[in-house]
């Protein structure tokens, strides 16, 4: 099922939640909304739900446009926050839900709303939990009765607003690659809203990250994390060391922090240099340039190394395992420069050896 | 924006049939009527409503409404504040039975109310007689309009600082302790700060009770005209004797009083409340 | 329970906890016991007949007839009230529950007088209500009037708060399930409020069956036709029929302990709803 969503504008009194926002997802996507809180991602969310209305723009599923059509005739599946599971249904009841609010012509007969029930929460792996309340359940538990019952209404698209937010650390990573596995095998356009950049990383096939109610990127997890299209996504994305630089003549000048100029495409002004921990190297030196504050050891002997230099911390990676105090030399080995008036430059290492 | 694009921005369906009904209630039952009040004492003109509330008897029934009105609140707070105190945090036998109690006030019609502390306060009655012995007279005197418009306010004060004091974790507490503080100290600078609010909030819907009441006080009051007679029965008596635009002038001048005190209330509370963010 | 850092002494609280319960048999217990004490002064007999005496039978009846008409009036009233208020955004909601309330802040007095001033002899409709020979005041209509006015932010105040915080998502939920307004009303809404809206109901069924001043102001007190019990309370009192009053208000009184009885059991009821959860 396609989702379309044009230029949509969504106001509150007068600041903008959504101020034009597009977005296209192929039939069978797995899409995620990412960004910062309050910057439109679950406003965009419930419009695609039918729980809030756009002032401007269009909204198309399955190529229909949708804007003035309420939730309840939208057929939308939706797994909400807090999953707003009805306490006082069981679990088979909060199931059967959508199934037995049908107009009477469209309704199953009894017998068939309990078989699709037992199906569903086989499906989520739950079926002795039919007769339980929601308060007698865990979280995870939840978060699969509200998915279970937002599938009974063979949803076109599934919307999933933070599911995993109230889940503990270890059930999190869990249960999001169960529904990941579930997204495969049932096919259902899918859009995830979350904070959590891993957690959209690791699901999404591809992923908007919304800035200020726009979306300044969309585009698959690899090609964000490579050529991010702003600094804010690259600073929302991955770990990076932020330098405020100057450019003259074409040059950045990082060796106002000890480090070395990098010879940029930019015109004269400030720019933000993003350093990736693995495009910096961390070597043993005698001649002091900085000094070794912290060291996580990682595989293979090596390190991960935080280093101050010229009064900066400068996150990178060190093949020895250094000791704290230890005097050490920066190299870098690429940085990406995001002009302040736009424009950017990635910048790489010519030489060979640097890669080593 | 469009009339359709406003409705169709309810994602509940309902909305019109729900806001329809409740005007309408509200409108019928409570606007119109109050509409009334408002308009027609001035058939009487200005100078003459101001010479029917200047009546030195209008003046003394209203002067008893609010005063012991606010007297009988104020003693009622701190009683009530007792009350919700022993209520949540202590344990006793017969605590289910006096929690339940409280709601008597609530529960009971008012003029069986009145009947009763009548008999109760009557110079013959369980109370009335050891009373009389040290000299007090409660029936048929102002006191016992006091004494009424406790009983009918204490419920609301109990009822508002309970679910506050309820809810105040005892970290807070706790953590004074650990501070350093004694336990006066605690109670005066942790819990009693928390409390204002929900004692003001208490204290105005007692108060709006209270200054209407009229079935538990006629009773007990005596109603004798300048001294132990309150501003509603005046307006009853004005009333009987077909004079609408005087019983509407005091009841006018009486909802707006009443009124305006609670206005000053709340401004006071969200006084708090914003010195407390 | 709280840790021992903030128990207060025994002796202040056994001190506390005497004069809370001195305090609750003075002026809340005594008054009760003394009503029914009055009444069985002269034993059962005479208590019963003022009870069954046709005049109080007919006040019974029309104080169950006011009730019954007024009670479900404020109860639809509250609902959809409730209803716009806590799950719709619009501008002035504030203002509508204050509006709400404010009848709580009206003597019942005044309650009952601004229903003469409109429908009165020389009340704003009188005139037109003459001609067409309708009676408002010193009958049915009016006591219903001023009982409804008096009654009226009951079960909505019981609802607002607690539909406030049962939020809207669980009734958005249901719609994105393709439910309907009353679908979601019927099997969302009222299970998660049903035992507040009892409780609403009760408070308001006791006030109604016993308001005395609004009702007071239109009846007229005519006997056998526009006397509820509270009415015919006071007159029997002005009479000096003191066993008969005391009957008949006995008889509110249990109206009003069943009502606080019945009021423990359904927060009991609910509390142990959540119990069982937990």
């Amino acid at each position: 099922m396609t989702v379309e969503v044009v230029n949509v504008v969504r106001r509150f009194g007068a600041t903008a939640a959504l101020e034009g926002v597009s977005l296209s997802l192929r039939p069978g996507e797995f899409a995620a909304l990412l960004g910062p809180s309050g910057s439109g991602k679950t406003t965009l969310l419930r419009i695609l739900a039918g729980l809030d209305f756009p002032d401007g723009g269009e909204v198309r599923i399955a190529g229909a446009d949708v804007a003035a059509v309420p939730a309840r005739e939208r057929g939308v599946g939706v797994v909400f926050q807090n999953y707003a599971l009805f306490r006082h249904m069981s679990v088979a009841e909060n199931v059967a839900f959508g199934l037995r609010v049908r107009a009477r012509a469209h309704r199953p007969p009894e017998a068939e709303i309990q078989r699709r029930v037992r199906e569903l929460l086989e499906l989520v792996q739950i079926p002795e939990l039919a007769g339980r309340y929601p308060e007698q359940i865990s979280g995870g538990q939840r978060q699969r009765v509200a998915l279970a019952r937002a599938l009974a209404i063979e949803p076109q698209l599934l919307l999933l607003d933070e599911p995993f937010g109230a889940l503990d650390a270890l059930v999190r990573k869990e249960v999001r690659r169960w529904v990941r596995g579930l997204h495969e095998r049932l096919g259902i356009t899918s859009i995830l809203v979350t904070h959590d950049q891993e957690e959209a990383m690791e699901m999404a096939d591809r992923l908007a990250v919304m800035e200020a109610g726009r979306i300044v990127q969309f585009d698959t997890p690899r090609a964000l994390l490579e050529a991010p299209a702003t600094a804010f996504v690259a600073g929302f994305l991955g770990e990076a060391t932020r330098l405020l630089v100057r450019i003259q003549g074409r040059v950045a000048r990082a060796s106002e922090f000890g480090l070395e100029d990098i010879a940029v495409e930019l015109p004269d002004g400030e720019a933000l240099l993003f350093l990736r921990p693995h495009e910096v190297r961390i070597e043993p030196a005698h001649a002091a340039q900085g000094v070794v504050r912290f060291v996580r050891p990682e595989g293979a002997g090596g390190a991960r190394v935080l280093a101050e230099i010229g009064g900066r911390m400068i996150e990178g990676i060190s093949t020895t395992e250094p000791a704290r105090g230890d005097a050490c030399r920066i190299r870098l080995l690429s940085g990406t420069v995001f002009h302040s008036e736009g424009g950017q430059f990635r910048w790489q290492r010519q030489e060979a050896w640097a890669t080593r | 924006m469009s009339a359709s694009a406003a409705t169709r921005r309810h994602v509940l369906p309902g909305f019109g049939v729900s806001l329809g009904v409740t005007l309408a209630w509200l409108g019928l039952i409570v606007l119109v009527p109050l509409a009334a009040l408002a308009i027609r004492p001035w058939e009487l003109g200005v100078a003459g409503v101001i010479r029917t509330l200047a009546e030195p008897r209008v003046l003394a029934a209203l002067r008893l409404s609010f005063g012991a009105a606010l007297l009988a609140t104020a003693i009622a707070a701190p009683l009530g504040l007792l009350m919700a105190w022993v209520i949540t945090r202590y344990h006793f036998p017969g605590r289910r039975v006096l929690d339940a109690l409280v709601d008597l006030p609530f529960a009971l019609p008012t003029a069986v109310a009145g009947l009763a502390l009548t008999a109760l306060f009557a110079p013959n009655g369980w109370l009335g007689v050891p009373l009389a012995a040290i000299g007090v007279q409660v029936a048929y005197t102002p006191v016992g309009v006091v004494v009424a418009l406790v009983f009918v306010a204490l419920p609301f004060l109990v009822r508002t600082v309970e679910p506050v004091l309820r809810d105040l974790s005892p970290e807070a507490e706790e953590a004074a302790a650990t501070l350093g503080a004694t336990r006066p100290q605690t109670i005066r600078r942790v819990v009693l700060p928390t409390l204002w609010p929900a004692l003001l909030t208490g204290f105005g819907l007692g108060f709006a009770r209270a200054v209407g009441e009229y079935g538990s006080v006629i009773f007990i009051a005596g109603n004798v005209p300048m001294v132990s007679e309150i501003a509603p029965l005046l307006i009853v008596t004005k009333l009987e004797q077909f004079d609408y635009p005087a019983a509407s002038a005091i009841g006018l001048a009486m909802l707006l009083m009443a009124l305006l005190i609670l206005f000053g209330l709340n401004l006071w509370q969200r006084a708090l409340r914003r010195g407390r963010a | 329970m709280s840790g021992a850092a903030i128990a207060d002494p025994r002796s202040l609280r056994w001190l506390a906890i005497a004069t809370a319960v001195v305090l609750t048999v003075a002026i809340l217990l005594l008054p009760l016991a003394a009503v029914f004490a009055e009444a069985l002064r002269r034993g059962w007999e005479p208590a019963l007949e003022a009870i069954l005496d046709e005049d109080s039978l007919a006040a019974v009846r029309l104080t169950l007839l006011v009730a019954a008409i007024a009670v479900p009036v404020n109860t639809i009233g509250g609902i959809a009230g409730a209803w716009a208020i806590t799950k719709f955004d619009f501008p002035g909601r504030r203002l509508l529950i204050t509006l709400i309330e404010l009848p709580f802040s009206v003597s019942p007095v005044i309650s009952g007088l601004v229903y003469v001033l409109l429908f009165g002899a020389q009340g704003f409709l009188g005139p037109w209500l003459r001609e067409h020979d309708i009676q408002i005041i010193f009958a049915l209509p009016g006591l219903v009037l001023a009982t409804v006015f008096v009654t009226f932010p009951f079960v909505a105040r019981t609802l607002i708060p607690l539909m406030q915080e049962q939020g809207r998502d669980e009734e958005e939920a249901a719609a994105t399930l393709g439910a309907g307004g009353w679908d979601i009303f019927r099997r969302v809404t009222l299970p998660n409020v049903k035992w507040a809206l009892l409780s609403g109901v009760l408070l308001c069924n006791a006030r109604a069956m016993g308001e005395f001043g609004a009702v007071a102001v239109v009846s007229g007190h005519i006997r056998g036709q526009t006397n509820t019990m509270p009415l015919h309370v006071e007159i029997l009192y002005n009479e000096y029929m003191f066993v008969g009053a005391f009957a008949v208000a006995s008889l509110l009184a249990l109206l009003g302990l069943v009502t606080l009885g019945a009021k423990a059991l359904l927060e009991a009821l609910a509390r142990r709803r959540m119990g069982d959860a937990a």
